[in-house]
């Protein structure tokens, strides 16, 4: 049987008809063609599939896409601004060099946006600790660890300039 | 050279797109073409009886179910085995889909293309398949005792045997030398299986033009080229009706190396019978169980040395895992029995192998391709020649190094590309004494008794390799630079995450002294080069680096020669800076390379102003010869090709502290130290790039990752829930140090870089476990409660 749903998918309205078994993952990339959400495992241990529903990150092929309908979701593609410009996180991540093959990368920016959201200013702990639920099977961690703490170095500049701007 | 970008940390130009969800892997192509899913055989070995697809008929969107039987011609016969050696007397490969017999759980016996992945993996639920169960031989030693047979037609479950044997100065055999030395000790090493484990799996999308009568294909893959000859020899296809793309790819690691995969001969076949597209990604369960894995080998070690630890013989029998069948033949063990010997000059060897069938995946290189068992082996014979003399284990190597003015080194072994095992350049005492500063060495003894007075138990070890990198045969590059003064780089092999768009185009802009932003690379499309290898063996960067460069240099010249005429100079005079040819000296006497672009193609059809200055009417060309000179042709492009006389050796040295726990005996890694020398570095913040996760595949392999195969032959933790790959939390910061030893043998003087990383850990967590616990360390990977039961039977 298939359920009529709508999405308000990085800011935009968007509506689906799918079978109750869709995955919210097979969705994003399928029924939306928002190919950036990656999917590594289909059993959300690798985080590769990590999307913002409501801001939180969540496994999007942990659940359902008629279980997301009527929630806000936030994916790779909707994380720089409406004029292109890349977030923080996307801008530490090319800076660092901590992305390779890349098809992680969604995964973890959408993870460590969420997190310098909640912690402005790490620790080396506290960074290791966010993204310790998501696999790279490529750079070895080092240059994402580095990312995060030049991601929340950008988020404050970000901010030191959007207040300045505002005085 | 006038735009120094050659070993600057340039940003990578493949972000831009990876960073914003704009990559395009495999999955993300397509969008709403059919979709394939396999019925795999459950069993470890079996025989078919019988195969019902009828209940499968009903399945909504059901478009197609394939078996053997439908197979036509050359697709119904076993797949190629890629890499034919004399020694390999028993090669044997799958057929695309199970004809009568399965040898591993995984083996595809069924096809099915549905509307969508849901329903096809509906229909293959709804599929029959009867079969008789056959005995499973699993198990490396299991399968040399050949109680049963996993190729009815291969005795002993022998693949492959081969021995190789470099005799003393003095001519005494290895076994001679070993029972002659003044100490000798015998031992016995495991290494167990992992993988690659790229985090996308395989994929193949195929698109057939029934208009064009014309194939595309793309593949998740490390070779696109060659994935396109095999499916025109399978399909029947003239080559030039095929092209094979391979998109962004989720990284590769070895097992995209393997092809023709049995889904890249059978989607573009089913595509082109249904007269339009396939598509099939690999699920994870998929890629556990019917991909392939690497490492899995049991060694006996015989050695014999001097008072100095100097090794007089060694003896080696290797029992190689290749699961059920040799595509890639013998590369693995042949590999880890040349690259054994490392950094040192060994004064007698002999290394014997038997490749042995099992009923479990196949085994094909995985990032170090048989060296980080090799290099286990040595490390660890070294180690245990230290603790039996009562010497430092740093002393023992330096002992028996080959110095610096020792090279070209001739090891007397044919390595893995049939030619002779000869070492190009190195500097082993050097890298040996920045690794024991990095890691402070010489000063553990007090770091350890102070730990220990705390009550805390640490250790300290190290691990040397040599790399054989950039193998041949060949790679080429073409360049073209377009009258809008763009420069067009393509080269046939394929990219996985190594940034070969940033590094080649590093290499271009260098050469022609062109602003890098003009530069673009297109890799493993077969549309833009034909003629290719493909990446694994460390081998882009040496291989396609240096042709790119070298058909860089042709372009420059031919650029060269044309703004000559254009500018009446000499063309020894000239320069190009910022994509401008200009007299040295006279900046004014200048003509950009876009103009030289447009006068080499000499025109009669004017289609936009600046390609006017080209026409016939214009007065650019001389009446007294042709608009082409003889021998020339006309574009500003050019194509040039590298083929090694053999292989470039690269080297590295790596070193732990570790912490045990002396209750749950968990593992720690406190500290990780590498000296890596790969010659010049192009970018080194890429290479740093590829030691980090060289060196975390390598944790997983020394603590965390092996393939639980049972005795029926059914892998238990194909998920990523059960087999453990090191998340951040395991992967200790990575303190690197470079040495640039440049290569001898290529332009560029660069040797390769991509699977470093990962060879000396396991050999190096063992030496710090084992000084951190008095116990021998002779398996890995190890556990804490593998620890646990080493310390009970202490």
């Amino acid at each position: 049987m298939n359920h009529p749903i709508t999405l308000t998918v990085n800011g935009v309205v968007r509506e689906a008809t799918v079978p109750a078994r869709r995955l919210l993952s097979d969705c994003l990339r399928h029924d939306l063609g928002l190919t950036g959400t990656h999917v590594g495992c289909e059993h959300g241990v690798c985080g590769a599939c990590t999307v913002l529903l409501d801001g939180e990150p969540v496994r999007s092929c942990l659940m359902f896409a008629a279980t997301a309908d009527g929630h806000e979701i936030t994916t790779v593609e909707g994380l720089a601004a409406a004029d292109g410009t890349l977030s923080p996180a996307q801008r530490a991540f090319a800076e660092c060099h901590g992305l390779q093959c890349g098809f992680c990368t969604p995964g973890f920016l959408c993870t460590v946006t969420a997190f310098l959201r909640e912690n402005a200013a790490p620790t080396d702990e506290e960074v290791v600790e966010a993204i310790s639920g998501n696999l790279c099977r490529c750079t070895g961690y080092q240059n994402i660890i580095k990312a995060v703490h030049r991601a929340a170095e950008l988020q404050a500049e970000t901010r030191a300039d959007k207040e300045e701007g505002a005085r | 050279m006038t735009t120094k970008l050659f070993g600057e940390p340039v940003q990578r130009r493949e972000d831009a797109r990876l960073i914003t969800g704009r990559g395009r892997y495999l999955d993300d192509l397509g969008a709403g073409a059919p979709a394939a899913a396999f019925v795999r055989s459950p069993h470890a070995h079996a025989r078919i009886l019988d195969i019902d697809v009828s209940a499968a008929l009903d399945v909504d969107g059901l478009v197609a179910i394939y078996t053997w039987e439908d197979l036509p011609g050359a697709l119904a016969e076993p797949l190629p085995l890629l890499i034919p050696h004399p020694a390999l007397t028993h090669g044997r490969t799958a057929c695309p889909l199970a004809r009568e017999i399965v040898r591993h759980v995984g083996e595809p016996v069924v096809m099915v293309v549905a509307r969508d992945r849901y329903l096809a993996e509906d229909a293959c639920s709804l599929i029959r398949v009867d079969y008789e169960i056959l005995t499973p031989v699993v198990g490396v030693e299991e399968a040399a005792r050949a109680v049963h047979l996993v190729h009815g037609d291969v005795p002993g479950n022998v693949g492959a045997h081969l021995v190789q044997e470099v005799p003393s100065a003095d001519g005494r055999s290895a076994r001679e030398a070993v029972e002659t030395a003044p100490h000798t000790l015998a031992f016995r090493l495991d290494v167990e299986r992992s993988a690659s484990m790229p985090l996308e799996g395989r994929g193949v999308y195929a698109r057939w033009d029934d208009d064009d009568r014309s194939l595309r294909v793309y593949s998740s893959t490390q070779s696109s080229t060659s994935v396109r000859m095999a499916i025109a020899a399978k399909l029947g296809l003239p080559l030039p009706k095929v092209e094979v793309i391979a998109p962004d790819v989720g990284g590769g690691f070895g097992v995209k190396i393997v092809h023709p995969w049995p889904e890249e001969v059978l989607i573009p076949w089913a595509a082109r019978l249904l007269g339009g597209e396939v598509k099939w990604t690999e699920d994870r369960r998929e890629h556990f169980v019917s991909s392939a894995h690497e490492r899995g080998q049991v060694q006996y070690v015989r050695v014999g040395f001097d008072d100095d630890g100097r090794v007089l013989g060694l003896d080696v029998n290797i029992l190689h895992d290749h699961g059920a069948y040799t595509p890639y033949g013998i590369i693995v063990p042949i590999i880890t029995s040349t690259q054994l010997l490392g950094p040192y000059k060994i004064g007698a060897y002999r290394v014997e192998f038997s490749s042995i069938y099992t009923n479990t995946v196949q085994v094909t290189p995985y990032r170090g391709a048989g060296r980080p068992q090799g290099v286990f082996c040595m490390e660890r014979t070294m180690d245990k020649i230290a603790a039996h003399l009562g010497l430092d284990r740093t002393e023992v190597r330096a002992a028996n190094f080959i110095q610096s003015d020792e090279f070209p080194y001739d090891q007397g072994l044919i390595f893995q590309d049939g030619r002779p095992l000869i070492y190009d350049s190195g500097n082993y005492p050097e890298a040996l004494r920045m690794l024991k500063e990095l890691i402070g060495w010489d000063s553990f003894p007090e770091l350890k008794a102070a730990a220990a007075a705390e009550g805390r138990t640490i250790g300290i070890g190290l691990g040397c390799y040599v790399e054989g990198t950039g193998v041949g045969p060949y790679e080429g590059g073409h360049v073209q630079i377009t009258s809008d003064g763009r420069v067009h780089v393509s080269t046939g092999l394929t990219s996985q995450g190594q940034g070969h768009e940033t590094v080649f185009a590093q290499i271009a802009a260098t050469e022609l002294g062109v602003p890098i932003e003009k530069v673009s690379v297109v890799t493993g499309d077969t549309r833009r080069f034909g003629y290719a290898v493909g990446t694994f063996a460390s081998r882009a960067a040496v291989m396609s680096g240096n042709a790119i460069a070298l058909a860089c240099r042709k372009v420059r010249e031919k650029a060269l020669r044309i703004a000559a005429d254009a500018l009446e100079a000499d063309p020894r005079d000239l320069e190009i800076t910022d994509g401008v040819v200009h007299v040295a000296g006279a900046p004014s006497a200048s003509i950009p390379l876009a103009t030289v672009a447009v006068l080499s193609n000499p025109l009669r059809y004017a289609f936009d102003e600046e390609a006017q200055r080209a026409t016939q009417f214009s007065g650019a060309s001389s009446m007294d010869r042709p608009p082409i000179e003889e021998g020339q042709e006309p574009g500003l492009e050019g194509k040039d090709y590298y083929s090694p006389i053999r292989s470039t050796f690269a080297c590295g040295m790596h070193a732990a502290i570790v912490r045990t726990d002396p209750l749950t005996a968990e593992i720690e890694i406190l500290r990780y130290a590498v000296v890596h020398d790969c010659g010049r570095l192009i970018n080194p913040m890429i290479v740093e790039g590829q030691i980090h996760g060289g060196v975390a595949q390598g944790v997983g392999g020394a603590l965390y990752e092996k393939m639980a195969y049972d005795e029926h032959g059914q892998l238990l933790n194909a998920s990523f829930m059960d087999f453990l790959m090191p998340y951040a939390t395991e992967v200790p910061r990575i303190e690197t140090a470079h040495l640039e030893t440049p290569s001898p043998l290529n332009p560029l003087g660069i040797k390769g870089a991509g699977e470093a990383g990962v060879i000396p850990v396991s050999a190096v967590i063992a030496s710090a476990i084992e000084d951190a616990e008095g116990i021998p360390i002779d398996r890995m990977p190890i556990s804490p409660s593998d620890l646990h039961t080493l310390r009970l039977t202490r």
